[in-house]
């Protein structure tokens, strides 16, 4: 019997300010390795910005964070936009929104089997195909982003890790391979970390891109043009919107405080 | 009366565009912003100008693909266009006949656009006229002036041997100007510097840091697509489309002209062309 492949969703956590045309590569980039191990099938990707609660220096609104990433993505038949974590009242875990999304996927996987069972002759037939997996799309900082203290629980790293799974995409060094090193948990997944490689240099960040716009200059090429017209008819990335949240402590950092106090 | 007198700037930028990519229109996009940016130029018009067949470069697809992918990628432009004049040329044309060729297009424009201007009011200026007759032999103040974008490797590549002849680089960078797009790894200053042509035109050359390294290489796309993988969002969708229906860039495509001398250097060094 030929062996399934394993369906995968590809989920991608962040700030989103503002989408750009380098997120919207580390979709194609993973979708393209992934499918290459022979093991999986990617049958969708997930862009799920962060809520404003993150409190992080320059984050304009979520409800246009949301409406730039869905016109970056209304011509891809493959990756959508997903607001539910923008929505919960405070910031949400990494993990929280991969446990719903996760939940969400196989739910639907459950609906599309009954309904296939209930088709077919009444004997429990399972469908050939197995449950959807999902994984974490990420960049190389990202992995970087486990050692700073405070701002990951260590049960939440091994969830993400070794419940989920990681695909992150970086340029050619081995900074990568070196963070899941440094990170006894991280390392005991590695199995389960997959590391993509993009050759082609296109480090188009969104804080470079906000910099543009803050200074006039042309962002144009870096995020679709959709993208540009929505920001100059909101009029966003000024020099008052990156003064946004200064000072603040970033709602994670202030969540494990907190939680500490309390022990 | 006016302070700072803004020259009018159009950029040419030469090259196999195979394919077209984000980056190079990119390039136009960082140009514009420098030169307006010191607050003596306005850039009014950018031009792709791909190359001919005729260059012999390996991998190199023919001309109207490349042409027609250029012009799918200026279409949400208003102010770059595609040129096919050095693509339609049978032999390969030297870069500083391409821009010769397009300073003189433009030159005939103004020149045109005065003569519009001259007949309508020759009858109440008599004196002006004949004026404009006599300067006609020379460069007015306001015409625009060309200068041809390029990346920091065109630059370099100045030094290698038998690829540009010094004339040309002369020209290039003495009579019309040059502006280059940084790229890591290379330093165009310090290129510049240790050239003497190019040291004494050095007020001629633009140089122009992206800080976003954006290298997105036509050869790695090309490659990608060999191995079947995706390009989007480093190609304009237009191009991505255009490239799928037509099937271009495959393994045997790369393989074009693998074994033929590249056209500037069988013309400059003299080697025999079979």
């Amino acid at each position: 019997m030929a062996t399934r492949c394993v369906p995968l969703v590809l989920l991608a956590c962040g700030s989103f300010n503002p989408i750009t045309n380098q997120h919207m590569r580390l979709f194609e980039l993973a979708r393209d390795h992934m499918n290459s191990t022979g093991q999986y099938q990617v049958v969708g990707g997930v862009v799920s910005p962060v809520s404003d609660g993150y409190g992080k220096p320059g984050l304009v609104l979520a409800e246009h964070r949301i409406a730039m990433a869905k016109l970056a993505l209304r011509t891809s038949n493959w990756v959508t936009v997903d607001d539910w974590e923008s929505q919960q009242p405070d910031w949400t875990e990494t993990v929280v929104t991969m446990r719903y999304h996760h939940g969400r996927i196989l739910k639907e996987f459950m609906q599309i089997t009954a309904t296939h069972n209930d088709v077919s002759s009444g004997n429990d037939v399972p469908l050939s195909a197995s449950p959807p997996e999902l994984k974490l799309l990420c960049g190389a900082d990202f992995l970087e982003s486990f050692k700073i203290p405070g701002l990951w629980r260590e049960d939440h790293v091994e969830e993400v890790a070794g419940r989920f799974g990681l695909v992150c995409v970086s340029r050619g060094g081995l900074e990568p391979e070196r963070a899941v090193h440094a990170s006894d948990t991280l390392s005991a997944h590695r199995q389960n970390i997959f590391h993509v490689r993009e050759w082609v240099s296109n480090e188009t960040s969104a804080t470079e891109v906000r910099r543009a716009l803050r200074r006039d200059l042309s962002v144009k090429y870096l995020i679709p043009d959709s993208v540009i017209k929505y920001i100059h008819q909101h009029n966003l990335y000024t020099r008052d919107s990156e003064s946004v949240n200064e000072g603040a402590m970033l709602r994670p950092l202030a969540k494990q405080a907190v939680k500490s106090l309390d022990d | 009366m006016d302070g700072q007198k803004i020259t009018k700037v159009v950029l040419l930028a030469c090259g196999s565009f195979n394919p077209v990519t984000n980056m190079h229109l990119r390039m136009f996009e960082l140009a514009r912003d420098h030169l307006e940016d010191t607050g003596l130029y306005s850039v009014v018009k950018g031009i792709i100008s791909p190359v001919g067949d005729a260059y012999k470069k390996k991998g190199l697809i023919e001309a109207r693909h490349r042409l027609e992918m250029a012009r799918l990628s200026t279409e949400n432009s208003d102010w770059i266009s595609v040129d096919s004049w050095e693509s339609l040329q049978p032999e390969w044309v030297e870069t500083a006949k391409v821009v010769r060729h397009h300073y003189d297009q433009l030159q005939a424009e103004e020149q045109a656009k005065d003569d519009v201007d001259t007949v309508k009011y020759a009858k109440k200026r008599r004196v002006k006229k004949n004026c404009f007759e006599e300067s006609a032999q020379r460069t007015r103040k306001d015409d625009p002036q060309l200068m041809l974008l390029c990346g920091a490797d065109v630059l370099e590549s100045f030094g290698v041997p038998n690829l540009w002849k010094q004339d040309d680089i002369a020209a290039i960078v003495g009579r019309y100007g040059l502006v280059c797009i940084t790229r890591s790894g290379s330093n165009p200053h310090k290129f510049i510097h240790e050239s003497d042509m190019l040291w004494k035109y050095r007020n001629n050359i633009h140089v122009v840091h992206e800080w976003v390294t954006n290298e997105i290489s036509a050869t790695h796309v090309r490659q990608s697509l060999r191995r079947g993988r995706s390009v989007r969002y480093l190609l304009p969708d237009a191009v991505v489309g255009y490239i799928r229906e037509q099937r271009l860039y495959t393994a045997e495509s790369e393989q074009k002209n693998a074994d033929v001398i590249l056209a500037p250097l069988q013309r400059y060094s003299g080697a025999s062309s079979r």
